[in-house]
């Protein structure tokens, strides 16, 4: 229990106790070996002790490139992954502990939106059904009767046209099959929405409708989200607070200015320095920073700090002592580098 | 509106002859539906060493020019009704199958966005990569190895001798993308096609890729297509910028320009509508409704059923191309007023 929660007590956090505290969660994946006889013959350290709390009407973004554990750790929120350590508190209980009653109360609470809204969608379902589907397990939200009326009224919601009810999800663009996917996750009221990269399949024009429908229910509804994604941009216009990922662990976290305006970590900066930004006069003026590289196998991470095969301050500590996610120098907000420094790269 | 010349392609430099020039290109596709016009009279060119950013969301065109430049569509459903392609003054759409098989691949090559899928993964990549040496450049399996671990040195694949014979899933996305680069560069093209060559990466690996294609062009002195849907990627490296809307070319400036003052009203929605990294908005601005459908396009200017200034003459009239000066076309009723920003 190298940082448990304790780590982050220096993380910058509203009032009030928070919604959701997720301590120290670990999931490897084993790698083995023969048929009939499996031998474990190592391990994909997925999640390796991600630490952070949710709080109510929050938006938590979560970046970080393929591979760094972002889609894992959405899965262990979700309760579809079991993990191999560590804690998720919801109201009071660790939520890889419930069973039964507080389980099912569970599944009502966090719902998810998917990344792709063509494979989400059962093609031979029509629309009324597919939003209409969690009120046949979860049939106290809902009598029978009342079911259409609240799946019309989810639709509008959502902004689609209530009459499509009876459509099929071919007759939909991908823009509005998300609309679809959002309004079967608030079918059930919950109050955490997990959004796996919501948009990134999507149209820039139609990428912005549903940036803004999100945060509009989130004003409506008062939701907490934890938004994955891996657009930097789109994080940033949509969260109040972010964690930046790598190689399973949580390099840097903090309030969306403090990660883009003051960050301190070598890969957060290297992140925001490689985003492309749309003025061509911006590139004269930009703080380069290249990473040499690709991300290394989470089988096999590198020892001590993960981000050192590619960190250009890397030293002779780095492959020794791993960093933890705490407070460095005068910044407020924790940071997981030996050297953490601010530098700022987006002007 | 008296000094806007109306003409219905870029007006070309007096007496040069373009690298590739694209002329009033029409495809269509028939399908059980009916016939979807995918490409209604685009126009551009190319010259050596430069970067031309073709921009268009999916279903706009942007990637079906290229399959026409490369002669890789499938025809049918595919059917040209006319058009032009000129490289170096040939009109490749004229030529006879043999001939053409020369340009492609040797003049004029092409890279995919999804690199993994676009590799045999039964083969090595030092294999794939020499093919063509092997099969049109005649040269011998040893020749051809040597040569594809030069072209894994140049695009920066490390350790390139040990790797040669290595497969397509031993690469990560990044390399494998530098694979395809690598067997595009095998013949030494002229014109490298580059479509939506980073959509699949991490943005780190992306920045890396945009950098060596750009190194590229510039050490090869190749004119670069590169086609996309990333307004960022757009603004760091290309020189001019082809935007695309339902088959059509709306707009065409260079890249300080487009960004400083959009001269068609889609293209403004589109700046407006991408979130910002270096600021955090409140609401994103949105271009309303949905791309049209190529099977029932709307009457008049494709745009107008999703544009915020759309007057009546925008649903009966189609706009042509307007000249704008130095090289800038928008094909818009209202071009003239989205510059002077009195369009309301």
């Amino acid at each position: 229990m190298a940082h448990s929660a304790d780590a982050v007590q220096g993380a910058p956090r509203p009032a009030g106790e928070p919604l959701l505290r997720v301590e120290n969660l670990v999931k490897h994946f084993p790698i083995t070996q023969g048929i009939l006889f499996k031998k474990k013959i190592g391990a994909v350290k997925a999640v390796d002790g991600v630490s952070f709390e949710l709080h109510r009407g929050e938006t938590l973004g979560i970046v970080g490139e393929s591979g760094c554990g972002k889609s894992t750790l959405a899965k262990l929120l979700m309760r579809l992954e079991t993990p191999t350590a560590g804690r998720a508190v919801l109201g009071g209980k660790d939520i890889f502990k419930m069973g039964g009653r507080e389980l099912r109360r569970l599944r009502r609470n966090v719902q998810m939106v998917m990344q792709d809204p063509y494979t989400s969608l059962n093609p031979r379902m029509t629309v009324g059904d597919i939003i209409g589907e969690p009120y046949e397990i979860h049939t106290e939200v809902a009598p029978k009767g009342d079911r259409r009326r609240r799946v019309q009224e989810l639709l509008e919601l959502v902004g689609l046209n209530p009459e499509h009810v009876n459509r099929y999800p071919h007759q939909f663009s991908g823009g509005q099959r998300q609309r679809i996917g959002i309004a079967r996750a608030l079918a059930l009221r919950p109050e955490i929405i997990v959004c796996d990269e919501p948009v990134s399949a999507l149209d820039v024009s139609i990428q912005a409708q549903v940036i803004n429908l999100l945060e509009k229910l989130q004003g409506e509804l008062n939701l907490s989200y934890i938004f994955i994604a891996h657009d930097l941009s789109v994080v940033r216009h949509i969260s109040d607070r972010v964690g930046v990922m790598y190689l399973g662990k949580m390099v840097e976290l903090g309030t969306d200015e403090e990660i883009y305006e003051r960050p301190t970590h070598p890969y957060t900066q290297a992140l925001l320095s490689a985003v492309p930004v749309p003025d061509p006069d911006a590139r004269l003026h930009r703080d380069v920073i290249r990473l040499v590289g690709d991300v290394p196998s989470p089988a096999n991470p590198p020892s001590g700090c993960r981000f050192r095969t590619r960190c250009w301050k890397a030293q002779e500590r780095c492959s020794v002592e791993e960093p933890l996610l705490i407070r460095r120098g005068v910044e407020p907000h924790p940071s997981a580098c030996h050297f953490a420094e601010l530098r700022q790269v987006v002007s | 509106m008296t000094d806007i010349r109306v003409e219905s392609s870029y007006a070309p430099r007096a007496g040069a002859q373009h690298l590739l020039e694209v002329k009033d290109l029409f495809v269509e596709f028939h399908t059980r539906d009916g016939v979807a016009r995918v490409i209604n009279g685009v126009s551009y060119h190319l010259d050596p060493g430069e970067t031309l950013a073709v921009l268009g969301e999916s279903g706009s065109g942007k990637s079906v020019t290229a399959q026409a430049i490369m002669g890789i569509l499938d025809m049918p459903p595919a059917k040209i009704p006319s058009g032009q392609i000129l490289y170096k003054g040939e009109d490749l759409l004229a030529m006879p199958e043999e001939k053409r098989r020369q340009v492609r691949g040797k003049e004029i090559a092409m890279i995919f966005q999804d690199a993994l899928s676009a590799l045999n993964p039964v083969f090595p990549v030092g294999w794939q990569i020499s093919e063509t040496l092997r099969t049109r450049a005649g040269m011998s399996k040893k020749d051809a190895t040597r040569r594809a671990i030069e072209l894994m040195d140049q695009v920066k694949i490390p350790a390139a001798k040990a790797r040669v014979k290595d497969y397509p899933h031993q690469f990560s996305g990044g390399m494998r993308q530098r694979v395809m680069i690598a067997m595009a560069l095998a013949m030494d093209p002229k014109v490298l096609i580059a479509d939506e060559p980073t959509t699949a990466l991490d943005v780190t690996v992306q920045a890396q890729i945009m950098d060596l294609l750009a190194d590229l062009r510039r050490d090869l002195n190749m004119g670069l297509i590169l086609i996309t849907h990333d307004l960022g990627v757009v603004a760091d490296v290309a020189d001019r910028i082809a935007v695309m809307y339902a088959g059509r070319i709306i707009e065409h400036a260079d890249v300080h320009s487009l960004y400083k003052s959009p001269a068609h009203p889609y293209t403004q929605g589109l700046l407006d509508s991408i979130p910002r990294l270096d600021s955090k908005g409140t609401e994103l601005a949105t271009i309303k409704g949905l791309p049209p459908n190529l099977l029932r396009p709307p009457t008049g200017c494709a745009f107008h059923p999703r544009c915020p200034y759309v007057k009546s003459v925008c649903t009966t009239s189609t706009p042509r191309s307007l000249d704008l000066g130095h090289g800038r076309t928008s094909a818009c009723h209202f071009a003239k007023e989205m510059l002077d920003g009195t369009l309301r």
